[in-house]
Formats: C-alpha cells, structure tokens, sequence
C-alpha cells in the first residue's frame, strides 16, 4: 500500500458573499486510504470538497493530483482526472433509469448490453446488487447511494469522495456500506469521507483531518485518536458531550393515536395503523430511516394531512381533561379549539417560515388570524420578535432582515422559539438538530428539556440513533409506514432499534412497557 | 496542463446598496436608449441626437400628446396595478389582456341594450357588470389552479383569446355593413362618462390613482395581503399557518380580474366610446412586465408605466411621420428597453470577478 | 365528401405551423426553459423568410427555385435562432426569469416581425406578395396529389408540410434513442445532476434554446410562404402570433412528445376550421367569430383532462422554468 500524496489542495479560501467558507485550507489524502473529513455542519468540509469535484471553482489556492498541478473547472474536469464525488444529496434523474444515470454526460460509444455487463462486472467486484433497469424512483435510499458509487466507479475513478455516506442508513446499512469501502480501499482507490459522527471516523478511517469554521485545524492518524481528543479539536473547547435526561415527572396522556392510517396522493399507504399516546413531562422519539412515514405522522396530527376514516388523533386538554378529536381539521381550527400545539416541521424555510420576511413577520405567520381587525397586527409580533431574538441569542442584522439570509442555526432557532412561545401542551418536532453544529444542537437538546420539565408532551423526529437514544425517555421505531415496537430508551440498545428500522418484528405493533 | 482558469466568474451577491442597485439601472436605461437611438438612426435616418427630442415632443408636446400619455399611463399602470396581488402570490395571470376586453365588452352591452336607462342607474349598471365580467373571467382560471393544479399560465392565456373572439362578434354584430365599428351611442351619448375639471383623461387618473394607493394599502398593511405573501412564497408554508389557500388563490384572482375590469370600463365608457379586440391593446402583456420590474410595489408601477408610455407614443410620433407604419416600432423600443432593464437584475444580484485583475494572483 | 378533403386540408396546413412552433418548443423545454417568447420568435422567422425570398425573386430576372428556398429558410431560421439566443442569454447566462423575459420576446419579435415585413409593402398598399416564392413553396407533388382521397387529403402539400414531419419524428427519436437526448432530458429533469454528471449545461441550454427558436422560426416561414400564399400584410403578424400560442399549448396537449404532437396539431387544425365545413356538412349556420374560439376552449379543456387525469409523474420536465446557476447554496 502507497503511502504517495495522492491528492493535495494548498491555500484554498472560498467566499460566499461576505462568509468565508474555506480559508487557507491546506488538505492531502494518500494513495489507498481512506480518510476522514471531520468537522461541524458549517464547518465547510463540503464547500471544500465541492472544489475538487468542479461544483465550486477556489477564489484563492492550488490543486496537485499525484504531483501535477491541476485546474478543476467543472465536474467533467474531475472526472478526466479520477475524482468521483458521491453527493450527500443524490445528484440522479428520477425518471431514468440506473443504467441511463450511470451513463449520462459519457461519451462513449456503447450499446445498452455493453453498459449493463459493465455494471455487472463492478457489482460483483464490490458486492453490489443492483438491477440497472429500475427507475431511481422505485429505489430505496440505500439503492440510491449504491447506484451514485456505481456511477462513480464506471467512470473509473480513483478518488472517491463521499458525503455523509451514513446520514441515511440503518447501523446494518452502515456495516455494508464500510464493508464495500474496505474492499475498495483494498483495489488501492483512495476514500474521503466527509462526516461528523465520530465513532464511524473511528471505525473505518486511516486518518483524521479536522476542519473548524473554515479552517484546517489538524490532520492525524486514527490510531492515536479518542472521541474526546476529536471533539476538542472539532470544537475548538472541551464540551460536554451528555445529554441531560430528567425523570418524566406526573406523566399524564396529552394525545393519543389510535389507528392512524394514510394514504397519499399517489395512492400509497405510507402510514399503516399507528397507535401511540404522548405525554407530558416526557419525550417521545422516533426513530427511522427516513421516509418512512415520520412526516406524514406529524403532518396528520398538525391536521395538515386528511388521514383515512376510523383513524383517530385525540387531544386532551390539560385545563379541563376533556378529550378533543383533531381529526380531519386544519391548523387554524385545531388553534381556534383550543388546542395547544406546537409543531417545528423539517423544512424550515419551506413550511415553518418564510423565507423572505423578517423576524416579524415570520412572528405573525403563528396567529396572524386571530384578531379581528382586517389589518395585521405588527405590535405584538415586533415584540415577540424582540423576545425570541434576545432569548435564544438570534444572530440577525435587524427583525426585518429576511430569515433566509441567516444561517441554519439561526433559521432554527427563530423557528423554534416562535414554536415555543405558546408554551404548547404537545410540542412536535421533526428533525430538529438537522445541519446544525454541536452548540447549536445542545441549545436545542436544552430547550426540550426544559419544556418537558414544564410537563410539554415533546415527540421528537430524530435520525441520529445516539441523540435519540441519550434525550427520549421512550422511542417508537417506525419501518415503511407501520409500527415497529415502542422501546425503553434507557434499556434498549443500538442496534435492536437498528434492526427494528428495516425489519417488521412479530411484534410490531406491541407496546414494550 | 494546458487548461486555462475560467475568465469570468459569476458569485451571488448578498446584500447591494440601494445607490449602486439604482447606478445600474440608471446605466442599463442609458445603455438601451443609445441602442434606441442607433436603431431608429438606422431605418428612418434621424439623427440620435433629435431621436429623443422627437420622441419628448410626441409625448408632451402639446396638451393633446401631454393628455394622451397621461391617459395611457394611468390605463397601462392600472392593469399593473391589477396584477400585482397575482403575480405577488406567484400566479402567472397572462390572461389580464382578456380581463381588460370582458370588462370592457360588460360595459358596451350595457350601453348598447340598456341606454334608455336613466344616467346614474345606467352608470352603475355599466361599472358593475364590467367588474363582475372581468373577475368572472380572473376566476375561471384560479379555480381550475386552485382545485386540480390546473397550468395557470396557459388558461389565462387561452381565456384572451376567447375574450378576443367574442369581443369580434360583437363587434361586426354591432358594426353591420360599415367598414368599421364607430362610437357606440353616437346620438345620445348614453354611457359616455362626465369629463371633469375639463378634462376627459381627469376622471381616470383621479380613480387609477387611488386604486394604486389601495391596492399598495392592501398589500402592504393588510391580513389578506399578508396571506398574498405567504401563499407566494411557499404553499406549504401558508397551509402549516392555517391559511385556506384555494380560499386566497380564488379571492385574489377576483380582486386582480376586477381592478382589470374597472380599465376595461374607464376606457371604454371614459375614453375610446367604441369597442375592438384591439381595447386593451396589448397592455395586459407589458403591464405584467411593469409590475414584474417593480416587485409589485404599486407605487414604483407608477414610474415604469409613465417611462414604457413615454417610448411608445414618443417612437409612434417619429413613426407617425413616416408613412406605413404602425405601432411595431414602438414595440420594438420598448422591447430593447425591457431586455436592457430586466437583464440589468442580473448585475443587481451577482457580482462578476475577472480572474485576470484578481489580487493576490501573479 | 369535397368539404371533408377539403377540411383536412385546411386543418393539416393549419396544424403544420403549430407542429413547428411546438416542435421548437418542446426542444425548448426539454432544456429546462420555458419560452412564452415563441410567438415573437416565429414571427420574426416568418418576416425575414417572407423578406428574404421577397428580395430575391425581385432582384433578378429569372430566381431559381432551389436558392429561393435557401434563401428563405435559412433567413427564417437564423433570424429566429438570433431572437432565441437573445433570450438564451437573459435566462441562461443572466439567470432572468423566463416568463418575463419570453413575454418581452414576444411584444419585441412582433414588432420586428411585422416592421421588417411591412417594410418591403409598397407606399399606399396594404399587403404584397411574393409570387416567386409562393409557387415553389406551394407545389404539391404531381400525379400523387390527384389520386382521389388519399391523394388529396395526404399528397397536396407543399414540401414544408413533410419538412415538419420529419423533423417531428426526427426529434422524437432524437430524444429518445441518442445519448445526446438523454443528457438533454436529463438538463430539463434535473440540472445540478447532469452538471454533476459532466454534461456542459449551458452549452447545452444555449444550443436547445438556439435550435428551438431556429425550428419555431420556420413556422413562420410556412405560414408566410405557403398558407398565407406569401403574402404579407400587416395583419400576418397577429395572425402567427395566435398560431404560435397555440403551438405553446400543444406541448402540454401532447405532453412533451414531438410524434404525438403531428396528430394533435391536426386535431387543432380540424377544430380550428371546423366553422367553415360543420355547418355545411350538417346544414346549420354558425357564427365565425364564434366558431373560432374552438380551439382555444379544446386547448382549455385538455389541459384540464390532462391535468386531473395524469396527477403522478408525466407533468413535463421537472425543472421547467426555474434558472440554474451551479453555485447556488
């Protein structure tokens, strides 16, 4: 195994506008090893990477493969020179099917018979099961990812780049996945990794290059790495990596599930007879590979979705105790009943704010309808604005800067803190720590906390198993669209809730207390 | 390697002053009045100097031109008006060209077959029916949009040119034998509108003027015109907050097909007395461009209509000199101005570097 | 059985000038790009085609009938190809939105349609005609053409009718069976892949929009020189400005599918004239202006059938109408 400098980037700065993503970055990965790229969402590993697979084009800084130095313009320029990247967000055409994403934009003169044996010969080098006659739509996550190294590998690349390979697999999907990573590391193709999950870097990895807020902190061999030796220079301070877990106190039912059943518009089932109940003063995770009906849960409880009859989402008030059904409402009647209920959805900008208002008018969007007069009421949105800013530390121009403009913790936090500001009997969230740094997501983590000390009935979508795991006290595992098991969150393990993710138990629907 | 690093790049811009983003527009306006001047210097041999005196003399010249323009500006503004809550909740109403001519068309059938109507009842009758026959036309589209997702930008198109076809029968229905269709009413002058202050034109721009000033109010202060937003910029969005947005999409298309009806009646009752297909004359398409540049802001509508009325009777006047044309010219100039402006939005928000003069580099 | 042939006629000339514009258009907005510019577009291409053979057969004694076509045709197609990369520019390199900057194609291509074209009128007149031209692009294949119904109602085109059906089923396959038309489909599906994948996407978008428009411009080219016996009056441009919305919605109508497209634009050709042949074939009287606002209601009608039937997938490209820039956050 070579231990050549493969690939060499020196002094590379790229801005965006004012932020600067990259400065004076300085990186290598060596012939045959596969490295990680660690850093905190925003800590510009992608941007970086981006640059070597011809998204981005460097203000400032060079590029050396294998000692030459190279001008990377455009992805084509990255594949002339054996760089694949596999994109964290799958870079394929729904409607083709594998074999046609595999060839798009090549030249070559092949026949379709051509294509499909060459992409047998890569499968069975690398353990890949894939049919190159299926549409991308009919294919699962993990099919997708397999088809993008696919691609990859056919344009015969020996650098490949992969982003958060592991964001959307199970723990099994992981294994296999790191399985085919050694088989390649093995065919003397190098790996980088971009990730933020420490115990994989541990795992799989050679080295360790670290990048903090646009900056090249330091690059290491695995072997002399610890999580807590990482974290620091992840973080740039020693943090506490504990997530509290109070007790739940005087749980009482605040809403109860029974028979959810939905059937979306393209006439799929994607939720199949859920039943749960939340209560206040606890947190409810849940857990699964995403798409697998999570949304669709929280959107039928928000009354956004119109779930199929004999389903049935009751709430129940904590005033009076009495029982309110929410079935087949819209938000504002939900609201008008007096229904307490919160609801942070995962697209923050595409449903949980607008993205061109300010903090104000964003403010307004929750109860902009209750008062009477045919004018909007600014007053007390200006103050609410104010409120949130000052108690989450919003970093934001002015109130009337756009929300758009700021960046994802901030989005976050303006969006959590509108959600919050009811002070909700259920409160919802989906996905709540996505993209956001480790400060940011404690933040968060803190903030549920303390809303279920209040006696909040928090659920909470998650997909990091180690968070899920560390801040419910109970978590439901949902598999294509059903229920699979409601687990003690402090005495299951790992990869019972893994197996639970992708395999239906005989048990599915028990409730495990 | 022989590559070269690109030349040019293309970066997003995160914020413009407010003074360079007018130095821009002000230099792209500039730039395509030469390009105007050179144009009309190339068919008609004007000299570019006295295009533009030309052009000022053919639209304030004298009290007619001066009235004329102020008459096609406030028509051309009124539509814009019109479309801004539309096109503020992203609903591509092409169809403004048809709204104009049904309410325009409501207006001549009421003074066609209801002239023996005493004034102020017949007034009433002719404004009414020219709203309702224009919102009904604003309608259609927006319920198709909001039940099934109907292609909006498509149907309101097509509803033109029904609104065109039957606008035509009525109009040889009406014209009979003659060559052309002339006032309508000629005797009685039955439904023509009172000039005021002495003015034909006056009556219009006062009720052009306070509809701008309301529809800015509605926009801008209002809950309905927050729910315009909202449903604009994200659909999910407004659904997550509660709103009925078919609700919002069907009342908004109202509003915008009735302000269009109320030009098609100022026109016909106010100004023209007459009908053709030609009513609305192709200012249900350049308003959707005057209030695209003017991000809706009905107030900004103002300035832009004033300036693309301005090119169009000043380029007719050069025109009018030089027998056999018609109005292309016109479209032509004011083509090359709104490529020049609204290529200008680019510079506005991205910043080009040159690799070459970059700093830092050797 | 005189006024069916003759209706067909009528609806297949009617329809050749759509199936151009909606082959243009769909080559258009496979590349992502929706262009309300194509009336502009196959105006201007009628004008300068009509000016170009105009010119030609009145400057020398005896034109040639194979120049006259050159002539006309590749005036017609460059002219338009120069109004498409005038908006290739706005919406690929300066990111303009595509709707507003098609709609000023469209009010700016009028308009020089119809100057340039007016410009040849002779002081006084209102319209002129280019005889030269019009008997070349109006010869219908001898013998063939006469031979009853089929003769009639398929041979008795001037050659621009077979023209468009090549190049319909041409581009059809095109799309379907080369390389080359499934990076360009992949560009209108989803850009930042095809980018990713090493497709040049603006040379690609620069080149769909180019051939397009070039395509849309020969629509005006035939309607001027064949349908309208080339003949240009002021009235012409309007007139193609019509048939090139119709042409717009075709696209829609057919999905996106050039060979399918040959079926529906005769179909709007048969709705267009039915007017002038149904009320004979049944003995009624129908009013013109009236009768005219069919095809615009049948469009209306199928874009809402297609609409609530096909609710999952073929609802064209996916990123029809929006810019791409690679650097986007």
């Amino acid at each position: 195994m070579g231990q050549k400098e493969a690939i060499q980037m020196k002094n590379i700065t790229k801005r965006f506008g004012s932020t600067i993503a990259n400065h004076n970055v300085d990186f290598e990965v060596r012939e045959g090893e596969i490295l990680s790229l660690l850093g905190e969402n925003g800590s510009g590993k992608t941007t970086l990477m981006n640059m070597l697979s011809g998204i981005y084009y460097p203000d400032e800084g060079e590029i050396f493969v294998k000692g030459q130095k190279v001008l990377i313009r455009s992805p084509h320029d990255a594949f002339e020179l054996g760089i694949g990247m596999i994109h964290q967000h799958f870079k394929l055409v729904d409607v083709f099917t594998a074999a046609e994403n595999v060839v798009l934009g090549l030249k070559h003169k092949k026949t379709r018979k051509e294509i499909n044996d060459s992409i047998e010969t890569i499968c069975k080098k690398y353990g890949f099961d894939i049919n190159p006659n299926q549409k991308v739509y009919d294919m699962s996550v993990a099919q997708k990812q397999t088809l993008e190294i696919i691609k990859v590998l056919y344009r015969g690349a020996d650098f490949l780049i992969l982003d958060e390979p592991t964001a959307v697999l199970t723990p099994q999907e992981t294994d296999k996945l790191f399985a085919v990573l050694n088989n390649m590391r093995k065919d003397g193709k190098s790996m980088i990794i971009i990730t933020h999950k420490l115990h994989e870097v541990l795992s799989i990895s050679d080295r360790v290059t670290i990048l903090r807020r646009g900056e090249f902190i330091g690059t290491v061999p695995t072997t002399e790495a610890t999580e807590q030796s990482l974290t620091e220079m992840m973080v740039g301070k020693k943090v506490e990596l504990n997530i509290e877990r109070p007790e739940p106190e005087n749980s009482k039912e605040r809403l109860i599930i029974e028979h959810l059943s939905y059937i979306n518009e393209e006439g799929v089932k994607v939720l199949d007879d859920i039943n749960f109940t939340a209560k206040s003063g606890e947190i409810l995770g849940i857990a699964g590979i995403s798409g697998c009906g999570q949304k669709e849960l929280l959107e039928s409880i928000a009354g956004l979705l119109h779930p199929e009859h004999g389903s049935s989402i009751t709430y129940i008030n904590p005033d009076k105790e009495d029982h309110i059904s929410l079935l087949h409402m819209n938000p504002r009647r939900i609201r008008q009943m007096g229904v307490s209920m919160s609801f942070v959805p995962e697209d923050r900008l595409g449903m949980g704010l607008v993205g061109s208002m300010g903090m104000i008018g964003n403010m307004l969007l929750q109860n902009y309808a209750e008062s009477n007069s045919f004018l909007k009421m600014k007053k007390q949105a200006k103050i609410k604005a104010v409120k949130v800013k000052d108690k989450l530390d919003v970093v934001t121009p002015g109130i009337n800067t756009p929300v758009r403009k700021l960046s994802g913790g901030n989005v976050q936090k303006v969006l959590v803190g509108r959600e919050l500001g009811s002070n909700p009997t259920v409160l919802m969230t989906a996905y709540a720590v996505r993209g956001l740094d480790i400060h940011t997501s404690h933040t968060i983590y803190h903030l549920l906390n303390k809303q279920k000390k209040k006696g909040t009935a928090v659920i909470f979508v998650g997909e990091d198993l180690d968070v899920l795991m560390a801040l419910s006290d109970r978590i439901m595992v949902m598999c294509g669209g059903r229920m699979n098991g409601i687990l003690d969150a402090r005495t299951t393990t790992k990869e019972e809730v893994g197996l639970r993710m992708t395999k239906i138990q005989e048990d599915g629907g028990a409730d495990h207390e | 390697m022989n590559k070269k690093e690109p030349l040019v790049r293309v970066m997003k811009r995160e914020t413009i002053a407010g003074w360079k983003s007018w130095l821009f527009r002000a230099a792209s306006i500039a730039l395509a009045l030469i390009v105007i001047a050179v144009f009309v210097f190339a068919i008609i041999g004007i000299s570019p100097l006295n295009v533009y005196t030309l052009m000022w003399e053919g639209a304030f010249g004298n009290s007619i031109y001066f009235n004329d323009t102020l008459f096609f500006t406030a028509k051309l503004l009124c539509i814009a008006v019109a479309l801004a809550p539309a096109f503020k909740m992203r609903f591509w109403n092409i169809g403004a060209e048809g709204q104009v001519l049904a309410g325009a068309l409501a207006t001549s059938l009421i003074m066609v077959y209801c002239s023996s109507l005493p004034a102020p009842l017949l007034y009433i009758l002719m404004f009414v029916s020219a709203i309702v026959l224009s919102a009904i036309w604003g309608l259609i589209p927006a319920i198709f949009k909001a039940k099934w997702n109907v292609n909006e930008t498509l149907f309101t198109l097509m509803m033109n040119y029904v609104a065109i076809q039957i606008v035509n029968y009525f109009y040889n229905k009406w014209r009979g034998a003659a060559s052309a269709l002339g006032k309508l009413n000629k005797g009685t002058k039955a439904g023509y509108l009172p000039t005021i202050f002495g003015s034909k034109e006056a009556l219009m721009l006062l009720v052009v003027g306070v509809l701008t000033i309301l529809m800015y109010l509605y926009l801008n202060k209002t809950k309905q015109g927050y729910e315009i937003a909202v449903v604009g910029e994200s659909v999910n969005t407004a659904k997550y907050a509660g709103m009925d947005v078919k609700k919002v999409v069907v009342r908004t298309m109202l509003i915008s097909g009735a302000v269009c009806g109320v030009c098609g009646f100022m026109t016909v009752a106010g100004q023209d007395h007459s009908i053709s297909s030609a009513s609305a004359g192709g200012y249900g398409f350049t308003s959707i461009i005057v209030a695209w540049l003017a991000k809706f802001n009905t107030m900004v509508m103002v300035l832009i209509a004033l300036f693309v009325v301005f090119l169009e009777k000043g380029t007719n006047h050069i025109t009018d000199a030089f027998a056999g044309f018609d109005d292309s010219a016109s479209k032509i100039v004011i083509g090359i101005m709104l490529f020049f402006v609204i290529g200008c939005e680019f510079f506005i928000n991205y910043k080009l570097s040159f690799f070459r003069f970059r700093k830092g580099e050797k | 059985m005189a006024n069916l042939i003759a209706w067909i006629i009528r609806a297949v000339v009617f329809g050749t000038v759509v199936l151009y514009g909606s082959i243009g258009e769909t080559i258009t907005e496979k590349a992502g790009h929706l262009n309300l510019g194509t009336p502009g577009i196959m105006c201007i291409g009628g004008a300068f085609g009509f000016v170009g053979a105009y010119a030609y057969e009145n400057s020398v004694s005896d034109p040639n009938a194979a120049l006259c076509i050159l002539i006309a045709l590749s005036l017609g197609f460059i002219s338009a190809m120069i109004a498409g990369l005038i908006y290739a520019f706005l919406t690929v390199s300066l990111l303009v939105n595509q709707n507003v900057v098609g709609l000023t194609m469209t009010i700016f291509g009028v308009g020089i349609g119809k100057f340039f074209g007016s410009y040849v009128i002779p002081e006084g007149a209102v319209s002129t005609k280019a005889s030269f031209a019009n008997s070349v692009f109006s010869a219908k294949l001898p013998f063939l053409s006469d031979l009853g119904f089929i003769g009639q109602t398929v041979f008795s085109y001037g050659f621009m009718m077979y023209l468009a059906l090549i190049i319909a089923i041409s581009v059809h396959i095109f799309m379907q069976k080369t390389r080359t038309g499934l990076n360009l489909r992949a560009i209108g599906e989803n850009p930042a892949t095809a980018d990713a994948a090493g497709i040049n996407v603006t040379k690609y978008k620069y080149l769909a929009i180019a051939i397009g428009s070039g395509i849309t411009g020969l629509g005006g080219v035939y309607y001027i020189l064949d349908y309208n016996s080339a003949t240009w009056a002021t009235a012409a441009g309007n007139a193609i400005e019509s048939l090139a919305w119709l042409s717009v919605a075709l696209v829609i109508f057919v999905r996106w599918n050039t060979a399918k497209a040959i079926w529906g634009s005769y179909l709007f050709g048969l709705c267009y004239w039915a007017y002038a042949f149904i009320p004979s074939i049944l003995g009624i009287s129908v009013n013109t202006d009236i009768a005219e606002i069919l095809p615009y209601i049948v469009t209306i009608i199928v874009l809402i059938v297609g609409n609530i039937r096909s609710r999952k997938g073929h609802q064209g490209p996916a990123y029809l109408g929006m810019s791409y820039y690679r650097e986007e956050r």
